[in-house]
């Protein structure tokens, strides 16, 4: 029921041609894990300090066209993916690039009068068993060795799930940070009048690609949430009865109802180990805070308070939980244990905070705000230090991370409806995340290798 | 794959939101009637009603209250409103109902749905405090899931913060 979701591919890293004693890219071996904690280069490797705050310079990163069948497909993606990747500037090699051979180094003087930092080369292709190899090298420009170079032998239904690897792979390299484009995004689709929405659950890569639908709109379903291991959603429905927290299998489909409790549920999230979820129970108007053990079903009371407590989200270490309270007069930020008991306010700024969202890097809890000026995005410390506003307009609601804590996406009514955006948390870029209807309440996977 | 029920009060809000759009956005809140009643009335029909009906109800004593933002506390006029709701379901005590509680669009989602909840738990008590017998009460909340009224100002935004009287189907 938990396990990790396996892409049947090989894998293995490509020495450098030519200079086989050359330090090797990251090794990677047992699978397609690329993992969020990779080596941080040194400062001297290293291009973009993106922990420098927000002065840095994209890095320029010239994307020569794969060789083989499935080579343009492949390369489509990653530049898609670079351009709305903000630290990363993908350069049409142009001339630089015809005749280059994937198997050789490149000529390095064409991509310098490129401004290139970084240059990558690379082949799709279907061998005689149907299966296709998809393989790159990422060249320093500069150094003239190569960075990473990888190779991935799959069926060909996943080579776009590849690309995101790919594009993992020279992301994690060039920035020294996690990778973010092997995700998912579950969210709401929102079809119909506004005063009668059809919602259905629906799942799709994080570039808007492969969306699919997971409940067929009979009932109104909201806030769906990823488990860990992004195989299942907790998520709050309308059916029969009262409105109640929900757990689905993506795969299987199956699902349950989370709880036996006695008035409606919401707001539910997974612990970080996926072993509970925490959520808010409403009885007599008033929303109190509860976890329960997914394996014992016994349930924790966290919170105890005649106001209203939801939104709860688990710290990445699962030692505390960030929640939304009215207990002080007015929608605001605060922290507790993850057992309960004192909570500290956090916000103090201008307006009422909710949604609270802790990062996976655990040192920032983004948020949405209201004010007289709208509903603002931000991040914020989780001592309550170090407010930033991402963007502040009509409407904004519902952060949700990328798995590196570099970006945020949320949802923003734009005439008639809802649609989905992604920001980097330094707020220089906004992309939209292309969807079919409507739709709103995002929650972005983790890294799904 | 288990299949859930449908809600049966959105079926009918379906229609009547249908029948609304032609006036949308009325200055009278109270000629608007039955919107999410599971036995709602139609639009219109005032006087002309079945006493003891829904349409009665709906129509002759007014079916919902209006909170102000991000409040649920009853005002006079709403207490009125209710004093009129509970004379009427202590006259026709055969009526079970659920009190529904929505918010406007300007909150955010999670905290709508308590918000609504807290309204529909005021109407109640307030209520249950004229005579009208808990167990005949259910409440829910819907949030900002079901507005009536989406014209994106102040006009609309008041009408969608309101707690609706919905009488269950027919006499029970």
């Amino acid at each position: 029921m938990r396990q990790k979701q396996t892409l049947h591919t090989e894998l293995q890293d490509l020495p450098m041609p030519f200079t086989p004693s050359r330090r090797a890219a990251a090794a990677l071996f047992g699978g397609l894990a690329l993992s969020p904690l990779a080596p941080r280069l040194s400062a001297a490797e290293r291009y973009l300090d993106v922990h420098g705050g927000g002065n840095f310079t994209p890095v320029n990163v010239a994307i020569v066209p794969f060789a083989g069948d499935g080579g343009a497909s492949v390369a489509s993606v990653i530049v898609n993916n670079f351009k709305r990747s903000v630290f990363i500037n993908p350069l049409d090699a142009g001339a630089a690039g015809t005749g280059v051979n994937p198997d050789a180094a490149p000529n390095m003087a064409a991509f310098r009068a490129l401004n290139a930092q970084y240059v990558v080369v690379g082949r799709a292709a279907r061998g005689p068993d149907g299966r296709m190899k998809t393989e790159f090298r990422l060249w320093d420009v500069g150094a003239g060795t190569q960075a990473a170079g990888q190779q991935y032998v799959t069926d060909p239904k996943n080579s776009r799930r590849v690309a995101h690897i790919v594009s993992d792979a020279i992301f994690s390299k060039v920035t020294g940070e996690g990778g973010f484009f092997d995700t998912r995004i579950a969210f709401v689709d929102e079809t119909g009048s506004r005063q009668n929405r059809t919602k259905k659950l629906a799942i799709m890569d994080q570039d808007g690609a492969n969306a699919r639908y997971l409940t067929r709109g009979d009932d109104l379903v909201v806030t769906p949430r990823f488990s860990p291991n992004s195989q299942e959603l907790t998520y709050m429905s309308f059916g029969a009865e009262d409105p109640r927290v929900f757990l689905l299998n993506i795969d299987t489909s199956q699902r349950e109802v989370v709880g036996n409790f006695p008035g409606m549920t919401f707001s539910p999230r997974f612990s970080p180990d996926g072993q509970r979820i925490v959520m808010s129970l409403e009885d007599n108007g008033v929303a109190n805070i509860y976890s329960m053990d997914l394996r014992s079903r016994a349930t924790t009371r966290l919170t105890n308070s005649s106001a209203i407590d939801t939104s709860p989200c688990y710290s990445p270490d699962g030692s505390r939980i960030c929640f939304e309270s009215d207990r002080g007069g007015t929608q605001q930020i605060y922290v507790m244990s993850a057992g309960g008991g004192a909570a500290n306010r956090i916000s103090f700024g201008q307006g009422r905070y909710s949604t609270p969202v802790w990062s996976p890097k655990g040192d920032y809890i983004a948020f949405t705000r209201q004010s007289p000026a709208g509903f603002a995005i931000g991040v914020i410390k989780p001592d309550g230090s170090g407010e930033r506003i991402l963007v502040e307009g009509f409407h904004n609601e519902g952060p949700t991370w990328a798995p590196n804590g570099l970006f945020v996406m949320f949802f923003r009514n734009v005439s008639g409806g809802p649609r989905l955006f992604m920001r980097d948390i330094f707020g220089h870029a906004e992309f939209e995340i292309p969807t079919q209807s409507f739709a709103s309440d995002p929650s972005w996977s983790g890294l799904i290798g | 794959m288990k299949k859930l029920g449908s809600m049966v009060g959105l079926k009918h809000a379906a229609v009547l939101a249908a029948a609304l759009a032609l006036g949308a956005c009325a200055k009278n809140p109270t000629d608007m009637a039955g919107l999410d009643g599971r036995g709602g009335a139609g639009v219109g029909v005032a006087g002309s009603a079945t006493p003891g009906s829904s349409q009665d109800f709906a129509v002759n004593v007014g079916d919902r209250v209006f909170f102000d933002s991000d409040s649920s506390q009853l005002s006079a006029t709403a207490q009125a409103t209710l004093d009129k709701q509970a004379a009427w379901l202590s006259r026709y005590a055969s009526y079970n109902f659920t009190v529904e509680g929505h918010a406007d669009e300007r909150g955010t989602r999670e905290y709508n749905f308590a918000l609504g909840a807290r309204r529909a738990q005021a109407t109640k008590d307030y209520l249950v405090s004229r005579g009208v017998a808990a167990s005949r009460i259910k409440t829910i909340s819907y949030g900002k899931e079901r507005p009536v009224a989406v014209c994106d100002d102040i006009s609309c935004w008041s009408q969608n913060r309101r707690a609706v009287t919905a009488l269950h189907g027919g006499q029970s």
